[in-house]
């Protein structure tokens, strides 16, 4: 084969997998931009986890902003039951300021990349906002959880009783995307409920699933929620 | 069982066997998870202490999940051999560390000390062993294992090809395995994890590397990694599997939560020997993972590394083909850093060997764990200079469907060549014949390049 036919046949592989082939090699090694482009998406995964999401942007949406039990980023990693309970501080500060019983509460968290919530949720944050209001839901006083992993949401249940529940919450990074936004969506949550009563919408973020796709897409599950009383498996969509 | 022991000038008292093992192991995130680990150093090398001194009777006298109510418990029991069991019953921990470690005991005499062992006396002298150690011992034995070609000579480090797809694309998949055998990577087995566990594309996944496979006349053998359920559908309606996958858990419970049980693993067994289309005596894949119990509930306060042993007491049942622990993809809440997924790794590898079994490594780590590819540089050298029977390659480190990083294809390339090992020696010998490499087993020009096999 000729380099030219070589090279139309490694991009008609290439064009079938995102996976990394026909990068070639020196020696057994690869050669040195793959090498260190790959190294460049595992150091953005890295910051992503280990990242903090920007004050500015929160102030930005209006939220308040209170913390788990994580303590550390480390702490948080080895131990993801402390991202799920509320500290007290946070707790108290919920009660002050928040509508109790509302028919949607709206909460949004770092989890595992800060960098989900910085680049997503100036799009999907207004459109969601804008999804339940078409359905004419009211919703109760939103805020940013520190630290949190997706079962906060039941801690966060207790205290204000809402009838359903949206938690954005940042994912695991890939090395695809590092910042790849989740919506988790449950009815009436409380400790000791069902994951499969979880619904989650992912891979929210701007080569994934669209802000206002995602965002309409969780206006109607949150209305059928409603309507059902129930989520998860159950719910007939 | 109650031991006390004086260290240093403090008395530590130890009420159960349970808490010794725990406690004895190298720090492990997963161990404080579970609230069960050695609360500092001393106490850990206390019961590290009372570990070594206790017998191979005492461990079975005193099951940590019991027989009764556990039918992994049950199995492991069952499959000891007594007449071996029965002459070294009296030795202590400390006593079976020195024996596998003795230059004059090789090969044959460690799997034979191995039938008369249970899971957790194999997990409990390798807490009493440095990671030379642990490899050390595991460079000593070999396991040969035969589906449709034979793994695990001295000297070979075969590899598994793992070209996952996103959405189980045919023709991306085959893409990445064109780059995975240019490679020479592939001999232990191809091995896709599917992202659709229907019965259809279990078939069509099998199909599509069985014709590669055909085409090519690769000595290899081909599996997807789905439930064991879906593959049982697959291959009752035709499709061509050389072997059947199933993850494993140390515990009943923890294998009800895969939703899996050993009778149904029986019955995979009888049909993968009716209708697979492989023609050797071992025909299962397994994999396993520190950690695994205590994320499913399942491990009633016994730390991970005993309950992965059992893991493999529970696999050697099967006669497998090939078992691997996925080391690093549990994430940190269960093995933290690289320390820690190093240690493992060679736990693990050391751990099956004496089981008997064929084992090989993923090593990889997820994103949230602090750990890079350098570590896994390292990993896979000490595994590789351990003996290790088989490791996985996806195309840059990359596995663009799981979300993982575990070894390229060129670093197992790499690990060949430094280190002096080969392929498979029916796979070496087809990469020899197809002109993508010399009789050194060293890569030719055309290596490397997927659109060799077009």
């Amino acid at each position: 084969m000729t380099d030219e036919n070589i090279a139309n046949h490694l991009k008609s592989l290439k064009k079938y997998t995102p996976a990394r082939i026909g990068v070639g090699r020196t020696g057994t090694r690869p050669l040195t931009k793959d090498f260190l482009s790959f190294r460049t998406d595992h150091a953005a995964a890295v910051d992503a986890v280990y990242g903090e999401v920007s004050s500015k942007l929160i102030e930005e949406l209006d939220l308040f902003s209170v913390e788990t039990c994580y303590e550390t980023k480390d702490h948080y990693l080895k131990r993801p039951d402390k991202g799920r309970i509320l500290s007290e501080e946070a707790k108290t500060i919920i009660k002050e300021k928040c509508t109790p019983n509302p028919q949607v509460q709206i909460v949004v968290s770092d989890g595992l990349s800060a960098s989900a919530i910085d680049e997503n949720i100036l799009d999907v944050y207004p459109a969601l906002l804008d999804s339940l209001s078409m359905y004419g839901l009211n919703i109760g006083t939103p805020f940013f959880v520190k630290g949190g992993r997706v079962a906060c949401m039941d801690d966060i249940g207790e205290i204000l009783a809402p009838e359903a529940f949206i938690l954005l919450i940042g994912e695991r990074p890939g090395l695809v995307c590092a910042h790849s936004l989740s919506a988790y969506m449950c009815y009436q949550p409380k400790k000791g409920m069902k994951e499969s009563d979880r619904m989650v919408i992912s891979n929210i973020h701007r080569s994934g699933t669209p802000a206002i796709e995602a965002a309409a897409h969780m206006g109607t599950l949150i209305s059928k929620m409603l309507d059902q009383k129930k989520s998860g498996v159950g719910l007939v969509i | 069982m109650y031991k006390k022991t004086t260290l240093l000038g403090i008395t530590y008292e130890f009420h159960s066997l349970k808490e010794i093992m725990a406690k004895a192991n190298e720090e492990k995130s997963g161990d404080e998870l579970a609230g069960i680990s050695a609360e500092n150093m001393k106490e850990r090398m206390a019961a590290r202490a009372v570990l070594a001194e206790t017998t191979l009777s005492d461990i079975r006298s005193y099951p940590v999940v019991a027989p009764e109510k556990d039918d992994v418990s049950k199995l492991i029991e069952e499959n000891v051999n007594e007449e071996i069991y029965g002459v070294i019953k009296n030795w202590t921990v400390a006593d079976l560390r020195e024996y596998i470690l003795n230059d004059e005991h090789l090969s044959k005499e460690l799997l034979q000390i191995g039938t008369g062992l249970t899971s957790e006396m194999i997990a409990a002298v390798t807490k009493i062993m440095s990671n030379l150690d642990l490899i050390q011992a595991a460079s000593k034995i070999t396991v040969i294992t035969h589906c449709q070609t034979k793994i695990g000579q001295k000297g070979v480090l075969a590899s598994r090809a793992q070209p996952n797809h996103p959405s189980d694309h045919l023709a991306g998949i085959r893409a990445s395995l064109f780059e995975a055998l240019s490679y020479g990577i592939g001999d232990a087995v191809i091995g896709i994890n599917p992202v659709i566990d229907t019965t259809d594309n279990i078939y069509a996944l099998l199909n599509e590397t069985k014709e590669v496979i055909d085409r090519f006349d690769i000595p290899t053998q081909n599996c997807v990694l789905s439930h064991i359920s879906s593959q049982m559908r697959a291959i009752e309606k035709g499709a061509p599997a050389d072997m059947i996958f199933q993850s494993l858990a140390g515990t009943q419970t923890g294998n009800e939560s895969f939703g899996i049980s050993i009778s149904m693993l029986e019955e995979a067994t009888s049909l993968i020997f009716e209708k697979g289309t492989a023609e050797g005596q071992n025909r299962w894949y397994f994999e396993t993972g520190q950690g695994s119990e205590l994320s499913a509930d399942a491990h009633f306060d016994v730390d991970q590394l005993t309950l992965e042993s059992r893991c493999y007491g529970l696999a050697k049942h099967f006669n497998p083909f090939i078992v691997n622990t996925v080391v690093g993809f549990i994430g940190p809440e269960y093995l933290y850093d690289s320390k820690q997924v190093i240690r493992a790794g060679l736990e693990d590898h050391f751990m099956g060997k004496i089981h008997g079994l064929p084992m090989g490594v993923d090593v990889c780590y997820t994103n949230h764990m602090s750990a890079d590819q350098n570590d896994m540089d390292n990993l896979s050298t000490l595994l590789s200079t351990a003996g290790v029977n088989f490791v996985i390659g996806v195309p840059m480190a990359d596995d663009c469907m799981l979300n993982y990083q575990s070894l390229s294809f060129h670093d197992i390339a790499t690990l060949r060549n430094v280190l002096g090992v080969s392929a498979a020696p029916e796979f070496a010998d087809w990469l020899k014949k197809q002109g993508l490499t010399i009789s050194s087993g060293q890569l030719t020009k055309q290596a490397g390049d997927p659109s060799f096999f077009l």
